[in-house]
């Protein structure tokens, strides 16, 4: 019930936020397309089944903002790289263990080592990660472990 | 005052993500194999798309349609990744593994961490 309750006010706040027309024939069908939204996702089964409280936790913004700036680093990194390859270009398939716990951590670092240009990750496996790095310096980045440790400090809520 | 400052904040973001995707086209073109042109394609995933909205967010100011640009950034920031790691994924079952260079080439120091 909780988690039905959430995804309808979080529909009703992204139609209202797309929307902008706000008038009472349009209250009147976006209302009923979040309450047949949230009937059809009961019916499917898949409300609250990949729920991660995670999503509510100020770590989140934290992280992406760390995140964002690892992203701006590496992005500097790899457009020097396209301007002088042959200086820089260090192709390299490194393989780092995993230590997080549950499979929506894993997922939250596999994605967030693509996301960072410079490394892109080609196997996800229970244990460890194998992905590939372009450059020395973001291979350096990622078996230092930082991100890691920052995932799971992101999923260790109190 | 506070408009031109914001105007030319804006302009600033759009001109260096406009030459953050010019450059991840470069290294598209230049790198050597396919896993290696996939960061190419990073670049223009993440930092280009990033400075764009941020440069038409300053534009738009407090509005409706800054939630509709942060939406996109966001369902960008979540697929972007997901599309590179199927490319690669693609690649290693297809059996081309990513060329790999030895030992670095000498005059460079090997860690910039």
């Amino acid at each position: 019930m909780r988690y039905l309750v959430s995804l309808a006010l979080l529909l009703a706040l992204l139609w209202l936020g797309i929307s902008g027309v706000y008038k009472p024939l349009l209250f009147l069908l976006g209302g009923t397309s979040v309450l047949f939204v949230v009937w059809m996702s009961r019916r499917m089964d898949v409300v609250g089944v990949e729920h991660n409280p995670v999503l509510y936790s100020w770590r989140l913004p934290i992280y992406w903002g760390w995140l964002v700036w690892e992203i701006v680093k590496a992005n500097v990194a790899v457009a020097r790289a396209a301007l002088w390859p042959d200086r820089h270009l260090r192709p390299q398939v490194v393989r780092v263990p995993v230590r997080l716990a549950t499979p929506v951590a894993k997922v939250t670092y596999a994605n967030s080592i693509t996301l960072t240009p410079g490394t892109v990750t080609l196997l996800l496996e229970p244990d460890f990660i194998e992905a590939h790095a372009l450059l020395e310096s973001t291979a350096r980045d990622l078996e230092s472990g930082e991100m890691e440790r920052r995932i799971a400090w992101l999923e260790n809520r109190p | 005052m506070v408009e031109t400052v914001l105007f030319w904040l804006s302009a600033a973001c759009l001109l260096t993500g406009g030459a953050f995707g010019v450059l991840g086209g470069i290294g598209l073109i230049r790198f050597p194999d396919f896993y290696s042109r996939l960061h190419a394609a990073g670049i223009t995933d993440t930092l280009c798309a990033l400075l764009i909205i941020v440069g038409l967010l300053i534009q738009a100011g407090l509005a409706l349609i800054s939630i509709k640009l942060l939406l996109i950034l966001l369902f960008l920031l979540f697929t972007a990744p997901t599309a590179s790691h199927a490319l690669a994924r693609a690649a290693m079952v297809d059996r081309s593994p990513p060329e790999v260079t030895g030992d670095p080439v000498p005059g460079e120091p090997s860690s910039k961490s």
